[in-house]
C-alpha cells in the first residue's frame, strides 16, 4: 500500500461535502464478544487500506485487536487471479486479544479469486459478503469456477450476502463526473462504510483520513467520501442485514493508546533508544521486504536528528552504520534474511572493533528469496552464528508489534553499554501486524550512558599517559569508545586480531585465545533479567509439568493456546524469551524443572537445537514453516498432546523430539 | 488510484567550499611536523615497495593542511596498501576488503569536522569494492581516496588484478589473463567523480601537489597512484620512472594550457580526432589540428574522458595530474542540511516531549 504524504494545508476553496447528520436506524443490535473479519480482494483493490481503516476505527472504539495483513510479493499480479489476492484479517474483541484470529467469522470477498483463495479458512456458518458484480463468467473462469458459487448452492452452509457493491458504488457516484472505471475504484470505501455500519464503528477518523489523503485531488476525495457514506447508508437501509453488531470496548489499563504496527514501533524504539543515549541515530539501509517500512519511518524523523542513508547495497548499509558508530553516532542497519547474509562480514568486523551497532533483521520465509512477504523465524541460527570465526553477539527478539518498541530500546542499550553489534529479530508478522499500544513516556525510560573516552586510560612503556583502546571496563568488559576528534586518543583499530589492552596487531597464539574468550565473556555477561514464568499454582497446590516456551512473534498464539488449555482444566506453564544471546540466567534449571518443555517455532527447530546443545534438555520442538503465524487452535492441540503424553504414557515408540511437520515425499506416499 | 511520479524538489546549491573547511584547525603559530604523523608501529611492507614513498609523502604533506591531527581519519580496506592507517598517527580504521568507501561514507556524513582519507588498492577498490567506489564518487561524499595501483594482487601473493594487462601471466593465469582491465581514471569519470587525478609513487613533488589539490577539493577526490610492487610485478611502471623515458611518455596535464609533452627532439601535442577522441601527434604535424587545451573545471567530462583514453597498454603517453576538478554539492553536506533544517524548523534538539509526540502519532484514545 502506498500512502501519499498528508497535506494539511488543503485549499479551502475545495472544501469537501459535509457529512450528513446520522440518525438511529432502529435495527436490533446484537452484542458479540469478538469478531474476526477478513477483507480479501485483488492486490489493486485497496484491501490493505480498507483493513487499516477498519482497524483504526476499531482501535479508537477501544476494542482489543490484532491484525494480520497478507499480501503477495508481486505489486500487481494479473488482475483477478489467485496469486493476486491480497487480504487483511482483523480480530477485535471486548477482552484481551492475543492473535489475529485462527479463522475468520466474516469474509469480505471482492472477487471470485478472493473467495476461492480464502473460503477454506472460513468455518461452516461463517458470513460471506461478496461483490456480486465481479462474479462474471470471465472472472469465474480465471480461477477455475465453472459456475458462480454465489448461485450454484455450493455455499449453502455459509451465510452469504451477495451484493452488487461495484454497481452500487458507481450509482452513488453517478453525479461525481468520474469515469465509470475511476468510480469503481471507490468500491473498497463503499464496503468499508457498509462494514463500519454493520459493526457500529466510529467513522470520523476515516472521513478525516480520506480528506487528508486526497486533499490535492478533490474529485477523488469527494468520491471516496461519498462511496464510504453510501456504504454506511446501504447497511442502514438494506433488509439484507437484519441486525447490526456491537463489540464493547475491552478493559484496558488506564493510559493513552494508539494502534501501531511492529515496524513503526521498532523505528520509534530505535529513535527513543538513541535519544536516551544522547546519540545521533545514523541508519544505513538498503530497501528489502519486509524491512523497508523501518527505513521509511526513520527517514521521516529528520526533525529529531535522525539521519538515514539509502545505501548502494546491503553491505554498504551496514558499512555506513559502522562508520557512523566509529564516529560516535549510533549506527543502525535494517534488513531481512538475505540482507543479513550479505552483512555478515561487516558484522564480524564490528565484533572485532567492539563498537556499538544495531542490526535489525525482519525475518521472512527463506532460504534465498524464499517468501518475501511471509513470516518465518528461520534466521535465528544465522543471527547467532552466521559469521566467520568465533564471533558472538547479543541477540534480542521482539514478541509482538508493540513489543518491537521495547526490544529496540533494549538492543540500543546493549549495543552502547557493551560496545557490540546487536542483532534485533523481528519478522514479517510483527512488522505488518498491529495492535493497540499504551504509550510509554520517554522520560521514564532508563538512560543509556555512552561514556565516551576523553583522556588517556593507561601508561606507555615509558610511563607517560597513553590510550589503551582495548583496556576493558572490569564490570561490562566493554572497551573505551574514543571517537575521532578527541585529542590525544588517536589510535588505529581494524579487523586483524588485537593485542589485549593495547589493541596493537597481534598474531600471538595465546593472545588470540584470550581475546576470543574475552569477546565471548563480554557477550555472556550482558545483563539480562531473569525469565518470568507464567505458572499459576493449582488450588490443590500442584504445579504444571509441561512448560510451553517460545521466542519472538509466537508469543500471541502460544499465550492464547495456554489460556485455552487452562480453560479446559489443563495445567500448563508458559514463558517467552526476549534474549536469545545470552540466555536469561537460570534458564537451564528452569527447563529441567519441568517434565516436558514444548517449543513451537516457525523454523526447523532452531532454538530447540540451541537449548539441547546448551542445557542437555530434551526440548520437544513443534516446528512449522508455512509463512504464516501459528493459530491458537493448532498450538492448543500441541499443548493437549504434551499433557496427555505425560499423564497417559504412549504405548508406541516415542515420537522424534523434533516434529518439523515438513512433509517429505516419503511421508506423502504413506 | 494512479499515483503521479514524485516530483523532485530543489535542494539549493551551496557556494564553493574547501574540503577541509569544517575541520578544526591548529591554533595560530602551531604547526605539526612529519614525525607527528608517524605512528610508532614498525612499517612492514616489502623492501623497495612503492608504498613507502607514498607514506612518506602523505606524512610529509599532512602538516601543510594545518588541521588538528585528531580530526584526521584514515580508513582502508584489505591489501598491502590498506596497512597504511597503522603507520599514520591519526585516527585510523583498517576495515574489510573493498568496503572502506562505504564505511567512510557513514563517517564523513555523520562528522563534518573530520578530514576523511581512504587508502585502497586496485584489487580492493576496483574488484571486490567496485560498487562502493563508484557510488561514493556518484554521491560525491567529501573524502579523498588514494588508489594505489600496482596492477597485481600483492597480499595474496601475485594473482592478476582488475588493472592487469591482457595476457599477463600470474599464478592464477598461467596461460595469460584474458580479463580486460579497468582504466581507473576512465571509470571514475564515468561514475560522475568530481575530482580525478593520477600521479606516481616515485615523484614526490608531483604526488604532493596532487594530494594538496585533492584535499582542498570538497567532494570525493580520486587519486590514482601508480605504485611499484617489487615482489610480484616489479618494474610495471619503469618506463615512466626512467628519467629519459618519462620525458617521452608522461603527459603532464596543466589546467588552461595546451596538452604537450615529449623530449626536446620529439615534442608532441594532443589533438582532437574526428571521432571525438584525442590523439598524440608530433608537433610538426599538428598544423591545422585542433590542439587540446586542458580544462579540468569543465562541467562536461567528455574531454577529460578522452584524455584518460590516450594511454594504452604500451604506456606510450600517460597523462598525469588533475583530469577533472569540478564543484558539485556533496552528498554529506546535503544530508546534513536536510537534517539540520528539519531540526531547526522543529525548534532545536529533540526533547523527551518531541519523542512522546512522535510516538503518539495522530490517532490516540484515552482509557481512564
Amino acid at each position: 500500500m502506498r500512502l501519499e504524504s498528508p497535506t494539511p494545508d488543503a485549499p479551502e476553496a475545495d472544501a469537501p461535502p459535509e457529512a450528513p447528520a446520522r440518525t438511529g436506524d432502529g435495527k436490533p443490535v446484537e452484542r458479540v464478544h469478538q469478531v474476526v473479519i477478513r477483507f480479501a480482494g485483488d492486490s489493486g483493490d485497496g484491501m490493505q487500506l480498507t483493513g487499516d481503516r477498519f482497524t483504526a476505527e476499531t482501535a479508537t472504539l477501544g476494542n482489543a485487536l490484532a491484525t494480520l495483513p497478507n499480501f503477495p510479493a508481486e505489486i500487481r499480479a494479473p488482475q483477478g487471479t489467485l496469486p493476486g489476492v491480497s487480504s487483511f484479517q482483523l480480530h477485535f474483541a471486548d477482552h484481551v486479544v492475543l492473535t489475529p484470529g485462527d479463522a475468520p467469522d466474516v469474509l469480505v470477498a471482492m472477487n471470485p479469486a478472493a473467495l476461492r483463495a480464502n473460503i477454506a479458512d472460513l468455518p461452516r456458518g461463517g458470513v460471506i459478503i461478496a461483490d456480486a458484480d465481479e462474479f462474471t463468467r470471465r472472472s469465474l473462469q480465471k480461477v477455475g469456477y465453472t459456475a458462480s458459487p454465489l448461485e450454484d448452492g455450493s455455499l449453502e452452509s455459509y451465510q452469504v450476502h451477495s451484493l452488487p457493491l461495484t454497481s452500487m458504488t458507481v450509482e452513488a457516484l453517478k453525479d461525481s463526473g468520474l469515469s465509470r472505471k475511476d468510480a469503481e475504484r471507490a468500491k473498497n470505501m463503499f464496503a468499508l462504510g457498509m462494514l463500519s455500519w454493520l459493526y457500529d464503528r466510529p467513522t470520523q477518523a476515516t472521513e478525516k483520513f480520506i480528506q487528508t489523503k486526497f486533499a490535492k485531488k478533490p474529485a477523488v476525495r469527494d468520491a471516496n467520501l461519498t462511496a464510504f457514506r453510501a456504504g454506511w447508508a446501504f447497511g442502514e437501509t438494506t433488509e439484507g442485514f437484519a441486525v447490526r453488531y456491537e463489540v464493547a470496548p475491552a478493559e484496558h489499563p488506564a493510559g493513552t493508546y494508539r494502534n501501531i504496527t511492529g515496524s513503526t514501533a521498532l523505528a520509534y524504539g530505535l529513535a527513543a533508544g538513541a535519544h536516551k543515549a544522547g546519540l545521533p541515530l545514523v541508519l544505513g539501509s538498503y530497501p528489502i521486504t519486509p524491512a523497508s517500512d523501518i527505513l521509511h519511518a526513520l527517514s521521516a524523523m529528520k526533525h529529531l536528528g535522525v539521519t538515514t542513508l539509502q545505501a548502494e547495497d546491503e553491505i554498504a548499509g551496514v558499512g555506513i552504520a559502522l562508520g557512523a558508530s566509529f564516529g560516535g553516532s549510533l549506527g543502525v542497519t535494517t534488513t531481512s534474511g538475505p540482507g543479513l547474509a550479505l552483512k555478515a562480514e561487516t558484522i564480524g568486523l564490528a565484533v572485532m572493533l567492539e563498537l556499538p551497532l544495531v542490526v535489525v533483521d525482519v525475518q521472512r520465509g527463506g532460504p534465498s528469496t524464499g517468501l518475501p512477504t511471509k513470516t518465518e523465524q528461520a534466521d535465528l541460527l544465522q543471527a547467532m552464528y552466521g559469521r566467520n570465526g568465533e564471533s558472538p553477539l547479543p541477540v534480542v527478539a521482539a514478541s509482538s508489534p508493540t513489543d518491537c518498541f521495547t526490544a529496540a530500546v533494549e538492543a540500543v542499550r546493549i549495543a552502547v553499554t557493551y560496545r557490540t553489534p546487536v542483532i534485533l529479530l523481528s519478522d514479517g508478522y510483527l512488522a505488518n501486524g498491529s495492535e493497540p499500544w499504551a504509550l510509554p513516556s520517554v522520560a521514564d525510560l532508563p538512560g543509556i550512558d555512552p561514556a565516551f573516552a576523553t583522556g588517556p586510560n593507561g601508561a606507555g612503556d615509558d610511563g607517560t599517559p597513553a590510550f589503551r583502546p582495548y583496556l576493558r571496563d572490569p564490570e561490562t568488559l566493554a572497551r573505551p569508545w574514543a571517537v575521532p576528534g578527541t585529542p590525544g586518543l588517536e589510535h588505529r583499530i581494524g579487523g586483524l586480531e588485537k593485542a589485549d589492552v593495547t589493541g596493537e596487531i597481534s598474531y600471538e597464539p595465546e593472545n588470540h585465545e584470550r581475546m576470543t574468550g574475552l569477546r565471548q565473556a563480554k557477550v555472556d555477561g550482558v545483563a539480562v533479567p531473569p525469565l518470568e514464568v507464567d505458572d499459576p499454582v493449582a488450588p490443590d497446590g500442584s504445579r504444571a509439568r509441561v512448560l510451553v516456551l517460545g521466542w519472538g512473534s509466537t508469543f500471541g498464539p502460544i499465550a492464547a493456546a495456554v489460556r485455552d488449555a487452562r480453560a479446559e482444566g489443563l495445567q500448563v506453564a508458559r514463558t517467552h524469551l526476549r534474549h536469545l544471546n545470552p540466555f536469561p540466567p537460570g534458564l537451564g534449571d528452569l527447563l529441567r524443572s519441568y517434565d516436558r518443555v514444548v517449543l513451537p517455532e516457525m523454523n526447523g527447530g532452531q532454538l530447540a537445537l540451541l537449548l539441547r546443545g546448551r542445557y542437555l534438555v530434551d526440548v520437544q520442538s513443534h516446528a512449522r514453516v508455512r509463512g504464516r503465524p501459528f493459530t491458537a487452535g493448532e498450538l492448543l492441540d500441541v499443548v493437549r498432546d504434551a499433557v496427555r503424553d505425560l499423564t497417559e504414557p504412549a504405548t508406541q515408540v516415542a515420537a522424534p523430539a523434533t516434529d518439523t511437520g515438513f512433509e517429505s515425499p516419503q511421508e506423502a506416499r504413506r | 488510484m494512479t499515483t503521479a511520479p514524485p516530483t523532485p524538489v530543489s535542494l539549493g546549491l551551496p557556494a564553493v567550499r574547501s574540503g577541509t573547511e569544517d575541520v578544526p584547525r591548529l591554533p595560530e603559530g602551531v604547526t605539526l611536523k612529519k614525525k607527528d604523523f608517524t605512528a610508532a608501529n614498525e612499517v612492514r611492507w616489502c623492501p623497495g615497495c612503492g608504498d613507502y614513498a607514498v607514506l612518506a609523502a602523505v606524512q610529509g604533506f599532512l602538516p601543510e593542511l594545518g588541521l588538528r591531527k585528531e580530526n584526521i581519519v584514515c580508513i582502508s580496506g584489505i591489501g598491502c596498501s590498506s596497512r597504511f592507517p597503522y603507520y599514520l598517527d591519526t585516527y585510523g580504521l583498517h576495515s574489510i576488503h573493498g568496503r572502506a568507501p562505504a564505511i567512510a561514507t557513514g563517517l564523513a556524513t555523520s562528522r563534518p569536522d573530520l578530514s576523511v582519507w581512504v587508502v585502497t588498492g586496485d584489487g580492493d577498490a576496483l574488484s571486490i569494492g567496485g560498487n562502493h567506489l563508484i557510488h561514493a564518487m556518484r554521491r560525491n561524499v567529501n573524502m579523498t581516496i588514494l588508489l594505489f595501483n600496482n596492477r597485481i594482487y600483492g597480499l595474496t601473493k601475485g594473482q592478476y588484478s582488475p588493472t592487469s594487462e591482457v595476457g599477463k601471466v600470474t599464478k592464477s593465469t598461467p596461460s595469460g589473463s584474458v580479463d580486460a582491465p579497468f582504466n581507473p581514471v576512465s571509470l571514475a569519470l564515468g561514475a560522475e567523480a568530481t575530482f580525478v587525478a593520477r600521479t606516481l609513487d616515485s615523484d614526490r613533488k608531483h604526488l604532493t601537489s596532487v594530494l594538496r589539490a585533492a584535499a582542498e577539493h570538497r567532494g570525493t577526490s580520486l587519486v590514482e597512484i601508480y605504485q611499484n610492487c617489487p615482489i610480484f610485478n616489479d618494474g610495471a611502471f619503469d618506463v615512466l620512472k626512467d628519467a629519459e623515458e618519462s620525458r617521452a611518455r608522461l603527459v603532464h596535464l596543466v589546467d588552461g594550457e595546451q596538452v604537450r609533452y615529449g623530449r626536446e627532439d620529439d615534442r608532441r601535442v594532443v589533438v582532437r580526432t574526428a571521432g571525438g577522441g584525442v590523439e598524440a601527434v608530433p608537433e610538426a604535424e599538428a598544423a591545422g589540428r585542433d590542439v587540446v587545451v586542458h580544462d579540468a573545471g569543465a562541467e562536461d567530462p567528455t574531454q577529460a574522458f578522452a584524455l584518460s583514453r590516450l594511454d594504452g597498454p604500451s604506456m606510450a603517453h600517460v597523462p598525469v595530474g588533475v583530469f577533472r576538478a569540478v564543484q558539485r554539492p556533496t552528498y554529506d553536506d546535503l544530508v546534513r542540511e536536510q537534517v539540520t533544517s528539519a531540526r531547526e524548523a522543529a525548534g532545536g534538539p529533540a526533547t523527551d516531549a518531541d519523542l512522546d509526540a512522535l510516538i503518539a502519532g495522530g490517532d490516540t484514545w484515552v482509557v481512564r
